[in-house]
């Protein structure tokens, strides 16, 4: 038996690493699950962007379900995930909230006015400060909020179009099979 | 001659430029309060970057970060305070101490537990190679007596 002692030790160490490759692979490790999961979205009011006379708050959103994409000007990855929001995305007929954050609002025009708009209201969040409340740390960022005005999914990272077969579609079923 | 060694000695300065604008100066009020500051942003990660802490990260959201610790200090918030505010929005992510709790006992009595199996493997061994042992050192004995 204490033959075999070492033997037993490298097959756990083997085991061990393994075990640990294969979660790092798995998992995106940049990927923080979001603690605000199922619970209400934090309260906002923020100006649209090329009107800052108009606000958009938490409350003029409720009663049904949107999705709300965290972008700007600045962020790489959002150009890549444009058009699968313009098209994926929008197929799936919900209202589409841009939150542009940390951003310079002309910056924010221009590159809308170059991509195409795919949004149906844009809200700016130039500080980052409601980006805080929502524990955004980056962009691209995705949220699905009901109409109850609760947090239900959310992804970080660019969309893809497996994102939204395997993930968007799935939560969205969900929310269906609970009714209004 | 002179001219060149100038260039070099100014550019052995140029690291402290990069120091200098490594993380905006916030106005604290007194000396206390940002060794306050320090210690807690240090006690934080970044969500970003992940394996910097909040004080030494240079990313957007560590400066957002930063500027929200230092408001809600100066606001009279207490350190449990601030971590909870975080840990709400940014999970246990964001602690490098993170709580003991069920899901985290592995983490802290993990390796607790491989000592004391090592301690236990050891103990075993010494006490077997002591049964064994006494014939030879018996044996090593009787000779030794003869001296």
């Amino acid at each position: 038996m204490s033959r075999f002692l070492p033997l037993i030790a490298f097959g756990l160490l083997v085991a061990l690493f393994g075990f640990g490759i294969w979660w790092n692979t798995a998992h995106d490790q940049h990927e923080i699950v979001s603690p605000l999961i199922n619970k209400p979205a934090p309260a906002f009011a923020l100006p649209v962007l090329g009107d800052d006379t108009r606000k958009v708050d938490k409350q003029s959103l409720l009663g049904k379900p949107y999705f709300l994409n965290v972008f700007g000007s600045w962020c790489i990855e959002c150009v890549h995930e444009h058009p699968v929001l313009s098209v994926d995305v929008k197929q799936l007929g919900l209202p589409l909230v841009g939150f542009n954050y940390k951003d310079d609002p002309q910056d924010a025009t221009a590159w809308l006015a170059e991509h195409g708009n795919p949004f149906d209201v844009v809200i700016v969040d130039r500080d980052g400060r409601a980006g805080i409340d929502f524990g955004v740390y980056g962009a691209p960022e995705t949220f699905l909020i009901d109409g109850k005005g609760v947090i239900r999914y959310k992804h970080v990272g660019p969309i893809t179009p497996d994102v939204v077969a395997k993930e968007f579609r799935p939560a969205l079923a969900a929310l269906a099979k609970e009714g209004p | 001659m002179i001219r060149r060694l100038g260039l070099i000695a100014l550019l052995c300065l140029l690291p402290l430029l990069a120091i200098a604008q490594a993380i905006q100066p916030l106005p604290f009020r007194d000396r206390a309060e940002e060794v306050r500051f320090q210690k807690l942003s240090t006690e934080l990660r970044c969500p970003m970057c992940q394996n910097e802490t909040l004080a030494d990260s240079n990313a957007p959201i560590a400066h957002d970060l930063r500027r929200q610790i230092f408001e809600m200090m100066q606001a009279g918030k207490s350190d449990a305070e601030i971590k909870a505010y975080l840990v709400d929005r940014y999970s246990d992510f964001v602690l490098y101490k993170p709580p003991v709790e069920p899901k985290t006992w592995l983490l802290w009595f993990g390796p607790l537990v491989v000592l004391a199996i090592g301690g236990m493997v050891v103990a075993v061994q010494v006490r077997r190679r002591a049964r064994q042992a006494p014939a030879t050192t018996a044996a090593a004995n009787d000779t030794e007596d003869d001296w």
